[in-house]
């Protein structure tokens, strides 16, 4: 007879299976192994529960299932492979010693460690996107290539050899040790905020962002800072909240695209931008030199203050993106410091240093400094200047909405030299 | 969602293994059904007779005509099947490369296609 409190199966399959799948990795060492230990452990579960009430320890027991039906599953294939018998040996002789699995509290949360390999150095890029989204997110093949406009096989085949790369090169599960920790952390929040740039801003395409992919970096941007609440990990998080925040004001009901200074203010999540300001004041506060995240957060904080476009401080922004740009210089930054500059002192001024990124060549094929150009060159009057500039960031530019948007002002300017 | 395992190895490979190996990846395979059933995967699974048994059935015209042999001559020819239940593209190919024959051939594994209504 169910027990009264009794948990549905598939709602604990949806809240708990990724949990269970990471503490089952690390005991069988295997990441198939688990996955098949955790499809056994949830039919056992599905089976048996309804007949014999929820256990005290649901995660526990599940733990436990995994790693006994995996042990069965390996002594039925030592029928025909003898290693796989070794390999059950171990595991049970494992079982034996380790006592933890009684209590759901005394199993560590082994998704740090899942974390970690998944976005481990040794394995490329788009593989560590693709093996966190599934295998820490719980998001199928088809979903992740469906959200990054990729064949499924293509994001099948990733998965696939980062797996065979962790084996065949014994990455180790484990949160890498204190020294190596900021490097890896690194490679960490660089996976989380792609995916999270990827929702938040499609490469291509017709909408200009696609709502699942940054709550899933959201999400796994909390259970990072959950288990592992470093700096640099809240100052991501601060940063994804505070953009996510205004979501709804990016885009006109018409789907067109609203820059910042014409975003209708009162669209912006207020509770996002709370939480996003205090992570970022509080990750301010307690480091004497931020990271790049936490500036970048400090910067998107800036905008989230001012309750009108006309408030923002922009000469706080340049003075922020002077620090990012000395801890992590580049050329984007390099434009976006230009951008500020020129709200802050005025478009010559801003002027000046996107000719001097001009001249690097460095930004040649990248649509916004060319649209950013073209907007200071409008500001100050050189109209025929600002036409050239609108249309090489058009030829550049592949989102409908930005393209859209890109076309209106460059037929503005054009209204303007036609007036001359 | 569900998947087509299409088993595809050439016969000459099988017929060339000792009868005692033949006898075992018989055993295997009618092993890692169970092994699928046991996970709630397998759907449908059959092994095929020889390609030489095969007739390819065509209509044209209101005619229908018959002729032997595989649809295409191609050295590895479809000798079994086994239709699963997977949570994704990737486990599908898990379940497939545990497929026994999987070492001697290849499995083309198929995204199955509900027709809308």
């Amino acid at each position: 007879m169910p027990s009264a409190g009794a948990i549905d199966v598939g709602t604990l399959y949806r809240t708990e299976s990724r949990r269970v799948l990471a503490t089952l990795i690390r005991l069988l060492r295997d990441f198939d192994l688990a996955e098949d230990a955790l499809n056994d452990a949830f039919l056992a579960a599905a089976e048996q529960w309804p007949r014999d009430g929820t256990p005290a320890n649901p995660r526990a027991w599940l733990v436990s299932a995994g790693r006994f039906k995996a042990i069965d599953r390996l002594r039925r294939r030592a029928r025909f492979d003898a290693m796989e018998a070794e390999v059950a040996m171990r595991i049970e002789a494992e079982a034996e010693e380790d006592g933890s699995e009684r209590d759901d509290n005394a199993i560590p949360d082994d998704r740090l460690r899942l974390i970690f390999t998944c976005c481990h150095p040794a394995l490329a890029p788009e593989a560590r996107i693709a093996l966190t989204l599934r295998e820490v997110c719980g998001l199928t093949t088809e979903e992740i290539a469906r959200a990054f406009l990729v064949p499924t096989t293509a994001v099948a085949q990733r998965i696939v050899r980062a797996k065979a790369r962790i084996r065949d090169e014994r990455l180790p599960y484990a949160v890498p040790e204190p020294a190596k920790l900021p490097a890896r952390l690194d490679a960490v929040l660089r996976a989380i905020y792609l995916v999270f740039n990827e929702g938040y801003s499609a490469s291509s395409g017709v909408a200009v962002t696609r709502a699942d992919l940054s709550g899933e970096a959201i999400r796994l941007g909390r259970l990072l800072v959950e288990l592992l609440p470093e700096a640099e990990a809240r100052g991501l998080l601060a940063l994804m909240l505070l953009q996510e925040s205004r979501r709804a004001a990016r885009t006109s009901p018409e789907g067109e695209l609203v820059l910042l200074p014409d975003q209708d203010r009162s669209l912006w999540d207020r509770s996002q931008i709370a939480e996003g300001r205090a992570l970022a004041a509080a990750v301010a506060e307690q480091e004497c030199a931020a990271g790049p995240y936490a500036l970048q957060a400090a910067i998107a904080a800036a905008h989230a203050a001012a309750a009108r476009a006309e408030e923002t401080d922009w000469p706080l922004i340049a003075r922020l993106y002077a620090a990012l740009e000395r801890i992590e210089p580049s050329p984007v930054v390099a434009l976006n410091r230009a951008a500020a500059i020129a709200m802050a002192e005025g478009p010559a001024a801003g002027l000046a240093r996107m000719e001097a990124l001009r001249a690097s060549g460095a930004l040649a094929s990248y649509h916004l400094f060319h649209a950013a150009r073209a907007d200071l060159l409008r500001r100050v009057g050189r109209f025929a200047d600002a036409e050239a500039g609108y249309r090489e960031a058009l030829a550049l530019a592949r989102q409908e909405p930005e393209r859209r948007f890109l076309e209106r002002r460059l037929a503005e300017v054009r209204n303007a030299i036609a007036a001359v | 969602m569900k998947y087509l395992c299409l088993v595809c190895f050439d016969d000459a490979t099988l017929a060339a293994l000792p009868p005692a190996e033949r006898t075992a990846l018989n055993r295997e395979s009618l092993a890692y059904d169970d092994e699928l059933d046991r996970g709630g995967h397998l759907l449908a699974a059959q092994a095929l007779q020889s390609v030489r048994e095969a007739a390819c059935v065509r209509v044209r015209n209101g005619r229908t005509s018959v002729t032997d042999g595989p649809f295409a001559e191609t050295k590895e020819q479809l000798g079994g099947f086994i239709l699963v239940e997977a949570h994704d593209m990737n486990e599908a190919i898990r379940l497939a490369a545990g497929i026994p024959l999987a070492r001697l051939g290849t499995i083309e594994v198929r995204p199955i296609y509900e027709i809308p209504v």
